[in-house]
């Protein structure tokens, strides 16, 4: 069986990580080509794409420097783009917390959306899994992804041609976001997340620095786990 | 053009580094700690909680439409999350949702 060890598991998590090549490699090609003509030289495109590996962020930091916008404000709303990823290391310390500092450094740097919604709908799914074996599922979810994210930031950013806006390739990002979490909805406090999440997302959109998704998350996370305790206690009840 | 090579170069580092710390955080504070319960209860829900807000401004008002809701945009949305459900699989759900976003396009 898959994942009885930490070499299988890592080649699980390869292959469970390997579809969203099809997203990071136009996702990259994009930032090269956006970089480039917002003009980075090669070093300056490929030093920000291995520093932070946060497509959202990078293009949210390159925008607001276009604008001349204070160097402190664009600090301030990228990194508020990516205070989701606290989220993230939060929720990933009770599976793989235990694992060496070294790795943890490691886990951190590669945490991207799809190498984390790839390894906590794994880990969710196979509660037995050994730290070692979350730990080696991890590192196989981020080796198709994160290799592929610098190679085509480096395409894009020499090869610099635009890609034809008919490709629609800006609506690549937001489907693979969805594809992420249609899996996940398989309860119904995973469910009633989404719902507020996407309602109150919606509602919040016109504050600054996406300051809109980090709230809506929060109350999306607190709902839906309320829902869970709920069933929970009727359950109980009942039984 | 960014022509400030200095602002450019603090923000690369420092974005950098802002963005390791906030991804380390909690695993590299907390380690092996036990977690309380309610705690873990939450933690649970992070992901259905983030993706969905992060993607719903994008989904109903698209930077490619100047921010007007298009229909084509919307039904892929639907397609990739609904197959996304049935198919259990991601994959699917990004073929789905891309190819009902170019044949409409085709189409409208």
């Amino acid at each position: 069986m898959s994942g009885s060890n930490p070499k299988s598991a890592y080649w699980a998590g390869f292959r469970n990580g390997a579809p969203f090549v099809l997203v990071v490699v136009p996702f990259a090609l994009l930032f090269g080509v956006v970089a480039t003509k917002a003009g980075l030289n090669l070093v300056e495109t490929m030093t920000m794409t291995i520093a932070v590996i946060a497509g959202a962020a990078q293009f949210t930091a390159l925008s607001l420097m276009q604008e001349h916008a204070p160097t402190f404000i664009v600090l301030a709303t990228a990194l508020a783009v990516n205070l989701r990823m606290a989220m993230y290391s939060a929720a990933l310390v009770p599976h793989v917390g235990t694992a060496p500092r070294w790795q943890r450094m490691l886990m951190a740097y590669f945490l991207v959306d799809q190498v984390f919604a790839v390894s906590i709908a794994r880990f969710d799914q196979r509660p037995d899994m050994t730290t070692a074996e979350k730990t080696a599922f991890y590192f196989g979810a981020a080796s198709p992804i994160v290799p592929l994210w610098y190679l085509f930031s480096w395409v894009g950013a020499v090869a610099g041609t635009a890609i034809p806006a008919s490709y629609s390739l800006d609506f690549a990002v937001p489907i693979t976001f969805i594809a992420l979490v249609g899996p996940m909805l398989r309860s119904l406090p995973h469910i009633v997340a989404a719902v507020v999440s996407i309602t109150a997302s919606l509602f919040l959109a016109g504050l600054p620095y996406s300051l809109g998704v980090i709230l809506a998350a929060l109350v999306a996370m607190v709902i839906g786990a309320q829902t869970d305790m709920w069933l929970a206690r009727r359950k109980g009840g009942a039984g | 053009m960014i022509a400030d090579k200095t602002t450019l170069w603090t923000v690369i580092l420092l974005l950098g580094a802002g963005t390791f710390l906030i991804r380390y955080s909690f695993l590299g504070m907390l380690g092996g700690r036990k977690l309380p319960e309610w705690v873990l209860i939450h933690l649970r829900y992070v992901g259905v909680a983030v993706l969905p807000a992060l993607v719903a401004p994008l989904v109903v008002w698209p930077a490619a439409t100047q921010g007007h809701m298009d229909p084509a945009r919307l039904a892929a949305a639907l397609a990739a999350l609904a197959v996304g459900m049935w198919r259990n699989s991601a994959i699917a759900a990004i073929l789905a949702g891309m190819a009902v976003l170019y044949a409409l396009q085709a189409l409208l």
